[in-house]
């Protein structure tokens, strides 16, 4: 077979990146190239610069280094026992391919990820070459999220947080039981210890140092992770928990959950089966919960004895329709902790409504303007001239404020 | 800026040099209202485009009288950041509307906190609409590249919904700050040399190049990180509506991609699971047919605290291992002549794989080097030798362990201390005093006691060093004079 072209590599590369669901391009350090004259810059936010069919944003561009492997994880698509079509970029193909589209302001950056070969280190010390290229002899100031390969060297970890904005290490499974079933060469202990080790490098660097004002630089975007949702039968409260724990120890800015998608080359030991969009989108939901409505983990599936969330509806008005006592909420009195788990109040409107009740009594129609729909809230709150009456205890209160049922198709 | 009126109480016409003249606004504006003049008697028009405001009359020129020199007209800062961005809405009544704003704030000074006001929220409205605006632009500019007599250039065409491309383009300056780019619009033309920026007049879509070879690479990627099963046709548009799709070289790919994703997806579900790769074999064989398995030992006939520990890393004796991050062992020479034994790891030592190096850790350092007694000659553990927690939001809470936990630790601690054979254990706490003398004992009561125990071991009584860190200033200096004491205490029965 000739060696494959630039064009082909990407094909194979990009398709192999795909199942991380990571994309985000957010809180990295603010920076830009006027002092540099390079290209690159980061600001508050980042930026999703298209969106493929499949409503994913597209910021970086998230490709592997190489999609040979000697892992064997069942789930993966670049397996060593897979018979995918096998690439390999070097390093400069990378680079240039990162500049070439920045320049074409088609991306944010680059978040490259790679297939174990020959061992570890090696991997790792040719995703942390791309990062220093890109940074050290092009002035390159775009995003850089380098996926840490857990058994690499603290050297190489160091250095990577050195150029990277961000760093991440896949749970890969919500438990220990799963990863050694379906990765059997992963070690959950050594994934943890490196998330561990991460942490303690972003708390130090956090921390000015005596001698001179400046940092250390070490990832500024902090850490993230993923875990596979539907591969095994764990259910959403233990997946859940696992999430409480990782964001509780290891301060990652985000757990992703990656419904679990078939594969063009499967392995037999899973489910073949469409991914679980609308699971996927509701543990999203409780993890907002858990993050920015202050409901703790044990709380959101106390209501389901299957530790399932209630796919129909999502689970901050499920959490309200089995804690019917806690409402309605009085938007003129209430703290804050408690308009929060108001369904279909968000922080945003929130905080617009604790700063507008100081100046004057809110009526209905004044939520309305700062809520997304009021139909779905009213039930829920007593305003000025508007309390719900007995609409709360009624049988039908969920089939008035839930979606109607056309909503079940994404799944 | 002028402003022109017929007399007194009728309307004012205020001529503004562009859509997006903020300066003009304001000094219009400001004078408006420190003169007291309505909202509704003022009309806002562009130099140049009179047919906008049909209120408008030509003849209408005597001036206001001029604003005193000491007038002062206040507003929050929130507004003037609010009105910048609001300017640049295409909405032609935005003038009026800002001007109608900022009269009322003049008898509401708390105006903008009342999110839930019509006038606020329009306004609010206007601005996010004009910076969403701008985020659409940063993401959605597609530059070509050009090879001129200078070398390389880049060249984008953008249709904006607002007038922002002047309000926009320093961002691209700071982000393309080493190239040479200009992006075209049909209002006005951003151009940036490498060294100045230029806003020009508004071009055409002809103006800007045709293609550029990148665009088959850039194709190939979006089809590629593309998952039809995952097809959400509607959270797509949501977030890139069909308007910029003209202008963006990958949109022309998404009609395709939708219509073959069912049959993609069927066709990977119904796939028959493949034969391994030829490679497989070689790979497992070469790779892990010869890795060290970790220990599965009980350390039972372990010869060395290294032994040990490595046995403990797998530790299954209690389900304390599911939540923390790794067993955290016990530390010092083993000949130690004393063994330190606390609770269980805490926060950072749970992190750090090691004992005694979080907040308590640092206290208890330097209470025993205030005693004389030097760590490293000692060996420190703990009780329990996995962390045991309740994860709140980014924090982690100490829980205590209960008797089964210590229990199934004992195992351990037992091990340990056969190896060193120390003169004296230092019971750090309720749990470790627990764990030692295999039942409860009343630690405040006995504290500053040696127990002997039936193996002949001496067991000294103390609190836990945490227990200092929870008290407040004032009790944290006695106790931990208390603490020194017992420290002292340890010293002398070393000896």
């Amino acid at each position: 077979m000739p060696a494959p072209t630039i064009r082909e590599k990407l094909a194979i590369l990009a398709d192999a990146a795909k199942y991380d669901a990571s994309c985000a391009s957010s809180g990295a350090d603010k920076r830009n190239s006027l002092k540099s004259g390079g290209i690159g810059s980061t600001e508050a936010t980042g930026i999703c610069h298209a969106y493929a069919p499949d409503g994913r944003c597209i910021s970086l561009l998230k490709i592997l280094l190489t999609n040979f492997c000697i892992y064997d994880c069942a789930y993966c698509i670049n397996r060593s026992s897979s018979n995918v079509r096998r690439a390999r970029f070097a390093v400069d193909e990378v680079v240039k391919l990162t500049l070439d589209f920045y320049r074409r302001n088609y991306i944010e950056g680059l978040f490259l990820s790679s297939g174990v070969i020959r061992s570890p280190d090696e991997t790792m010390a040719e995703m942390v070459e791309v990062a220093r290229r890109l940074r050290l002899e092009h002035s390159f100031g775009g995003y850089i999220h380098l996926k840490t390969i857990p058994e690499a060297s603290q050297e190489l970890i160091e250095q990577a947080g050195l150029y990277a904005d961000r760093l991440s290490i896949n749970v890969e499974l919500p438990t220990d039981e799963g990863v050694m079933r379906l990765a059997p060469e992963k070690r959950p202990q050594t994934i943890r210890r490196s998330m561990a080790g991460l942490r303690e490098k972003l708390e130090a660097a956090a921390e000015p140092t005596l001698r001179t004002k400046k940092r250390p630089r070490f990832a500024p975007g902090g850490q993230s992770t993923q875990m596979i949702v539907g591969a095994d039968a764990t259910p959403d409260a233990t997946i859940l928990k696992t999430s409480a724990r990782l964001y509780g120890s290891y301060r990652l800015r985000r757990v992703y959950y990656s419904a679990f998608s078939p594969i063009p080359d499967s392995s037999a030991a899973l489910p073949s089966m469409k991914p679980p969009l609308m699971r996927e989108h509701r543990l999203y939901q409780a993890d907002w919960m858990m993050r920015f409505y202050g409901f703790d983990q044990r709380e959101i599936l106390a209501g389901r004895p299957d530790g399932m969330l209630d796919l129909a509806i999502d689970p901050k008005l499920a959490w309200a329709l089995d804690h019917r006592a806690t409402f309605p909420v009085d938007v003129n009195r209430a703290p804050r902790e408690l308009l929060l788990r108001v369904p279909g109040l968000g922080t945003k409107a929130v905080k617009r409504i604790l700063a507008s009740r100081v100046h004057r009594r809110l009526r209905l129609e004044d939520v309305g303007r700062v809520c997304q729909s009021i139909a779905a809230v009213r039930p829920f709150i007593v305003a000025e001239g508007w309390s719900p009456g007995g609409t709360l205890d009624s049988e039908r209160l969920r089939e008035t404020v839930a979606p109607k049922a056309k909503q079940l198709e994404l799944f | 800026m002028a402003i022109a009126a017929a007399s007194k109480g009728t309307r004012h016409t205020v001529r503004l040099a562009s859509q997006t003249d903020f300066a003009g606004w304001r000094d219009a504006a400001r004078t408006l209202a420190l003169q007291g003049v309505d909202p509704s008697d003022v009309s806002w028009t562009i130099d140049g485009n009179d047919a906008v405001d049909l209120f408008a009359s030509p003849t209408a020129i005597a001036n206001l009288p001029p604003v005193p020199a000491t007038a002062e007209l206040r507003v929050p800062r929130r507004f003037v950041d609010l009105a910048e961005a609001v300017i640049c809405h295409s909405d032609p009544a935005r003038f009026g509307f800002l001007y109608r704003i900022l009269w009322r704030l003049q008898r509401e000074p708390h105006l903008l906190s009342v999110a839930t006001d019509p006038d606020v929220r329009r306004l609010e409205e206007m601005e996010k609409s004009v910076r969403r605006d701008i985020h659409k632009m940063r993401a959605f500019v597609r530059f070509r590249r050009i090879a001129d007599e200078a070398g390389e250039r880049f060249v984008a065409w953008f249709e904006p919904a607002h007038f922002i491309v002047e309000r926009n383009a320093p961002f691209f300056v700071r982000r393309f700050t080493g190239m040479r780019w200009t992006i075209l619009t049909p209002q006005a033309t951003a151009d940036w040399d490498g060294t100045n920026l230029a806003i020009g007049p508004g071009a055409s879509k002809a103006d800007a190049p045709a293609e550029d070879a990148a665009e088959e690479l850039w194709r190939t990627y979006f089809r590629s990180i593309f998952n039809p099963a995952r097809l959400k046709v509607k959270a797509m548009a949501a977030e890139m509506p069909k308007k910029y799709w003209r202008n963006l070289p990958e949109a022309s790919l998404i009609p395709d991609l939708i219509a073959g994703a069912e049959k993609s997806a069927r066709e990977m579900i119904e796939r028959m699971p493949t034969m391994p790769a030829p490679h497989h074999q070689t790979v497992q064989a070469k790779h892990w047919k010869n890795r060290p398995e970790e220990t599965q030992t009980n350390g039972a006939d372990a010869a060395s605290i290294a032994e040990l520990r490595q046995a403990a890393a797998g530790c299954r004796r209690c389900p304390l291992w599911r939540d923390a991050t790794q067993t955290v062992f016990g530390e010092g020479p083993e000949n130690a002549r004393v063994v330190f034994v606390g609770e269980q790891p805490g926060d950072q030592e749970d992190i750090a794989g090691k004992p005694f190096v979080g907040p308590a850790g640092r206290l208890f350092d330097a209470i025993i080097e205030d005693a004389g007694i030097e760590r490293a000659t000692t060996y420190v553990t703990n009780a329990v030798k996995h962390f045991k927690f309740e994860p709140r939001g980014k924090r982690r809470i100490h829980a205590r362990p209960n008797a089964g936990e210590i229990q199934a630790c004992r195992w351990w601690i037992g091990h340990e201390l056969k190896l060193i054979k120390p003169d004296l254990v230092v019971a750090l706490g309720a749990t470790a005093a627990q764990s030692l003398l295999g039942k409860a004992v009343p630690i405040t009561k006995m504290r500053g006691q040696t127990v002997t125990r039936e193996d002949g071991l001496e067991v000294f009584l103390t609190v836990h060093p945490s227990y200092l860190l929870r008290l407040p200033d004032d009790a944290k200096a006695a106790e931990r004079g208390r603490f020194l004491a017992d420290m002292l205490a340890v010293k002398k029965l070393m000896a």
